[in-house]
């Protein structure tokens, strides 16, 4: 662990201690504990039943899916999926908790001990995973009358039971993030993989992953944990790292004014960018934790478990690992193609028929991973699709095209939606390697510019450069780069 | 046919005139409910009486009854107010479920509806089933048929009551620590809590979720496996509930030859009546007659039992009823300007005082820092309170008990002392910690008061126990009807003392 | 010993409205009570495992298929306060 981000205080350095706690919605097609339908942005309360409306004598009953995607994201987090796990009843009131406890996991949870790897600044970090567990999700709250659709000031809140008992993964890292960029990254690189697994869309607007925040700093270099501040239920990576940027100093500077952090959970408000306290009538939640009477332990059969780790996809590190050996990659190309699976597959269709790796690599990281961000597209979406991509870059290896020509060919190809062959017909954009044709110009460049030929003669090979522009100028960029040259040496040099 | 003698009838006999046609569905509904006419207001078992509805569906019965010829169809029965019946208000006998109407039935009633009985009502209880009186209550106080100043027992007094009272032919009630047992035991019928698991909960409103067990009060043994027979089975919607490794049967024998019984001595030492003793020990000494054998065994942890139930109970409670709450059924408080007074208010207009007494002991077992001393320790006393039994069970096919320590009390008599109360349980309770299988038959007669005989078995051993009950409910021969006697009115001409019925040769 | 303190911490956390006299009497009740269940206390549990199941059941579950659930009308007839289709509450601020 390194790279942590250093805070300048007035009397000396300080490092940022970040620890998230991560919620993601998994994508059954039910609930954790019922047969209602999981669904998103329907009417409210289309889809309850006496189990998630906690009517009297309901009872729940576990969703094994939901079980195995659980399995599956301990398993790609490196968890030791503990052989027995157990429920817990967590008790408080709210309303959007009908039971008034959720039936969460607490000392027995699914899985514990492991750590996932992540990039962030141009490295690799590692950040230790404490425990993975199910629970349920609560219902949702909305709040009427108030600014901005807060309880402060609202007159009263409405509750639609839909979302509640969708089944929950919580992740909790340890508190080994030192920056809010590693953070930021944590969290999108852990989204990810989560949307590789199959398990959950992650959409960050439906509120599918959510996370608590725990900040704290200390003496930059030191060991200990300080005083922490919660930031609770946030989904917007934007709004987390202003949070924090805004929260570490605050804490910086209390500590060197001498004062102490209170531990409490924040509201971050986005129009200002600021966090404050939370001002809640609440004491600190006695859970009163006891496990779940109403459901039976699950044991986690290690024959099972092993076929639910063989159904795996392939991980980000195993595939970084695996581009830069196959298609003898730098380290650095194989992290930014194998990072995300989407993205690699498409590389890989690419190369499947039959481009040149290499080229391909530097094709797929540049002008298209460009063209998805101007865009807003996935890999593999949109017309350049791993056919086309091919194709261009074929024609630039065949030299059909140069390489500054086979750009404007991109580009145009997505205006037009027509194939890359089409477009260089279409706009001339063909490379020039007829060498009667180019003979002609670079004889007239030869015959226009005397000084620099008498440059280049005089011992200034460099001055070559200048010429070659000539002729790509005169021809439109669109002569054959090495081939003008060839030409140019032999005629100045014969 | 001359009039029905809804005292006395069983089930099997019902049944038996239902199929030779001797009486029709119709008529056989319209005698309890002109029972229920004539002695409702004096013993107050329902509290509510789907009169209209039972007659309409016995009449269905009687047309379709081709259709209809299952073992269950036709016979009336009354279901205690804590199972949730869809179309019909389910009240838990508590102000805090206001004019809830259940949107689903039980799966017990279910199985039971599918079956075609007709169904005579609601009965009370004590509230949430937290009581051993029936006096908790938030409706009414239902009284025991046999002295109407007297409790049924709770907190399944209302079905007990009900059946005594010939108002039902049979019941449906809970038992969480007694809750069936120690009713049928004070008002002279049978009780029976099933294994724990043996019976589908979804649907009964939960008190303590990993004791409570829906069970049958009848009238014989035979019936109360009949009832068993119907309402038990693996629920996919039930998480805790299992299929018996065998189906229950109708109990045949006549003899006990071979069985051997065993008596806790720490039953027999907490604070047994001398009448209930008396009662107690010549059921053992018919046992011997019928060729059973008994032996004094150990329970060691009995009187720990009641302090872990007592921990147990309420703690689960607390959280059970904190759906509560004012906010998607049931009652709320009105006047509630915000959120949290409306929880407040809500919960304590709508909770009695046992069950707010409960929720408090509940929630402060299990709160920060007391979990380890409370909880925590009570669920390893349960283990040990296990381990008695599989200990004794090695030794014996059966234990036997008084259920009560003693026969019906006064209406108000322990209502102060909420202690006493608890006390009342204590041969009971055990046997839900344990999650065992029990019976209580009536077996005598105390100063004119029922008594209850315990018999309890190993988990799933429901044959071996109404089996065993059967014979012995023939060899006692109860037959007294309750005379709807109220004490509190005087003594009756020629009354004085207490009444017991003699018995020959009693072990001490 | 459970005292008066202790009890307006459990209500609250029981979200249970206690007026001053049933406050009294339930500090006075519940003392009592625990008191008896103290008994516990004298038993040495701390090699006993814990009772959480009566039952030597694991691993019931359910497959991941949709059930009819409630229409939404049954789902709101009981509800003390409807608006939007939703169950309101009164102002959480």
């Amino acid at each position: 662990m390194s790279a942590a981000a250093i805070l300048q205080g007035k009397s000396g350095a300080w490092e940022p201690v970040i620890g998230l706690e991560v919620h993601v919605e998994l994508d059954t097609a039910t609930k954790m504990f019922c047969g209602c339908a999981v669904t998103k942005g329907d009417a409210p309360n289309m889809h309850t039943c006496p189990v998630c409306l906690a009517h009297p004598g309901a009872l729940p009953v576990v969703n094994r899916r939901a079980v195995e995607y659980a399995t599956r994201i301990a398993l790609a987090l490196n968890c030791t999926v503990r052989p027995r796990n157990v429920f817990h009843r967590k008790n408080y009131f709210y309303p959007d908790l009908p039971k008034a406890y959720q039936i969460s996991q607490f000392d027995e949870p699914l899985a514990l001990d492991g750590w996932f790897e992540y990039w962030s600044g141009g490295e690799k970090l590692r950040c230790r995973v404490n425990r993975v567990h199910m629970e349920e999700d609560a219902a949702k709250l909305v709040h009427a009358g108030g600014e901005a659709g807060r309880i402060a000031g609202s007159e009263y809140s409405v509750v639609d039971f839909n979302r509640g008992g969708t089944p929950l993964i919580e992740i909790v890292s340890e508190p080994d993030i030192l920056s809010p960029a590693a953070a930021r990254d944590f969290l999108q690189q852990l989204r990810d993989l989560v949307i590789e697994l199959g398990v959950s869309e992650c959409t960050m607007e439906e509120g599918q992953v959510r996370w608590d925040a725990n900040i704290s700093v200390r003496p930059a270099g030191s060991a200990g944990l300080g005083t922490r501040t919660e930031l609770k239920n946030m989904n917007s990576f934007r709004y987390l790292q202003q949070a924090l940027e805004s929260e570490l100093p605050r804490q910086v500077d209390v500590l060197e004014a001498g004062g102490m952090i209170d531990q409490e959970t924040l509201h971050f408000d986005p129009t200002t960018g600021t966090t404050t306290p939370l001002r809640s009538k609440e004491e600190a939640h006695d859970y009163r934790y006891f496990p779940e009477p109403d459901l039976v332990p699950l044991v986690m059969d290690p024959a099972w478990v092993e076929e639910v780790r063989a159904g795996l996809p392939e991980l980000p590190g195993a595939r970084i690992a695996r581009l830069s050996e196959q298609y003898g990659l730098s380290r650095a190309d194989a992290v930014v193609l194998g990072g995300a699976g989407v993205l690699a597959r498409f590389y890989e269709e690419v190369v499947a028929r039959g481009v040149d790796a290499k080229l391909a690599a530097n094709w797929t990281m540049g002008e298209y991973l460009a063209h998805l961000n101007a865009a807003g597209l996935e890999p593999g979406h949109g017309h350049v699709t791993a056919e086309r991509l091919a194709a261009l870059v074929r024609l630039v290896a065949e030299g059909t095209v140069s390489t500054s020509a086979a750009k404007d060919v991109f580009a145009k190809m997505i205006a037009e939606r027509a194939e890359p062959a089409a477009i260089v017909e279409t706009h001339g954009l063909g490379q020039i390697s007829d060498g009667a044709k180019l003979e002609a110009v670079v004889a007239d460049v030869v015959a226009g510019n005397p000084a620099q030929v008498e440059q280049y003669r005089g011992g200034k090979p460099q001055v070559i450069g200048f010429l070659v522009g000539q002729v790509m100028t005169a021809t439109g960029g669109r002569a054959n780069p090495k081939l003008v040259n060839e030409l140019l040496r032999k005629t100045l040099d014969g | 046919m001359g009039a029905l003698d809804t005292l006395r009838l069983t089930a099997r006999e019902a049944k038996k005139l239902l199929v030779d046609g001797e009486v029709s569905a119709a008529e056989l509904t319209k005698a309890y409910l002109d029972q229920i006419a004539a002695v409702e207001d004096r013993v107050h078992a329902y509290i509510l009486v789907t009169a209209d509805n039972a007659a309409k569906y016995s009449t269905k019965v009687d047309r379709e009854m081709q259709a209809m010829r299952g073992p269950l169809a036709g016979l009336p029965i009354a279901i205690k107010d804590n199972m949730v019946t869809e179309g019909v208000t389910t009240t838990c006998a508590s102000r805090i479920l206001g004019n809830y109407m259940p949107v689903y039935t039980a799966t017990a009633v279910r199985q039971l509806w599918d079956d075609h009985v007709v169904m005579l009502g609601k009965t009370n209880l004590d509230e949430f089933a937290m009581g051993s009186s029936t006096e908790n209550s938030s409706v009414q106080t239902t009284r025991n048929p046999w002295d109407l100043a007297t409790v049924p027992g709770g907190s399944s007094g209302g079905s007990a009551a009900a059946v005594a009272a010939g108002e039902a032919l049979w019941a449906l009630g809970s038992d969480t620590g007694g809750s069936i047992r120690q009713p049928a035991a004070l008002c002279g019928i049978v009780g029976m809590k099933p294994t724990y698991g043996l019976v589908s909960r979804y649907g009964l409103i939960a008190f303590a979720s990993s004791l409570d067990q829906i069970g049958p009060l009848t009238r014989s043994v035979y019936d109360c496996a009949l009832l068993l027979r119907h309402i038990g089975g693996k629920d996919p919607r039930d998480t805790t509930s299992v299929e018996s490794p065998e189906a229950v049967e109708l109990p045949s024998a006549e003899r006990l030859d071979g069985l051997r019984v065993g008596i806790p001595r720490e039953y027999l030492a907490a604070g047994i009546e001398p009448g209930v003793r008396a009662r107690f020990d010549a059921t053992i000494a018919r046992v011997e007659e019928l060729g059973g054998t008994w032996v004094e065994v150990s329970l060691p942890h009995t009187e720990y039992a009641l302090s872990a139930y007592y921990i147990i109970a309420p703690a689960e409670a607390s959280a059970n009823l904190a759906r509560f709450d004012g906010v998607r059924y049931g009652h709320r408080a009105a006047d509630a300007d915000d959120l949290i007074t409306m929880y407040e208010r809500t919960r304590g207009e709508g909770f009695g005082a046992e069950v707010k007494r409960r929720i408090m002991i509940g929630t402060y077992a299990l709160s920060a820092g007391y979990y380890d001393a409370y909880y925590g320790r009570a669920q390893r006393v349960r283990t040990l309170v296990r381990r008695d039994f599989d200990t004794v069970f090695e030794q014996v096919d059966l234990v036997a008990s008084p259920t009560s320590p003693t026969v019906a009390f006064g209406v108000g008599s322990r209502t102060d002392d909420p202690l006493a109360m608890y006390m009342s349980d204590i041969c009971t309770l055990p046997v839900n910690l344990a999650g065992l299988p029990a019976i209580s038959i009536p077996c005598g007669l105390s100063g004119g008061l029922p008594v209850g005989f315990q018999l309890i078995g190993p988990a799933f051993s429901e044959n071996r126990i109404l089996d065993a009950a059967h014979a012995l409910e023939a060899a006692i021969g109860f037959e007294p009807a309750p005379a709807f006697r109220d004490s509190s009115a005087g003594p009756e001409p020629g009354e004085g003392g207490s009444a017991t019925v003699a018995a020959a040769g009693a072990p001490s | 010993m459970i005292g008066e303190d202790d009890v307006r911490y459990v209500a609250k956390l029981a979200r249970l409205h206690l007026e001053q006299d049933e406050m009294r009497r339930m500090t006075g009740e519940l003392a009592k009570i625990l008191a008896h269940i103290d008994k516990m206390s004298e038993l040495d549990t701390a090699a006993v495992p814990p009772t959480a199941h009566v039952l030597d059941v694991v691993d019931v579950t359910r497959a991941d298929r949709v059930e009819p659930g409630l229409p939404r009308a049954e789902a709101l007839r009981n509800a003390p306060a409807v608006t939007d289709d939703s169950f309101r509450v009164p102002r959480m601020s």
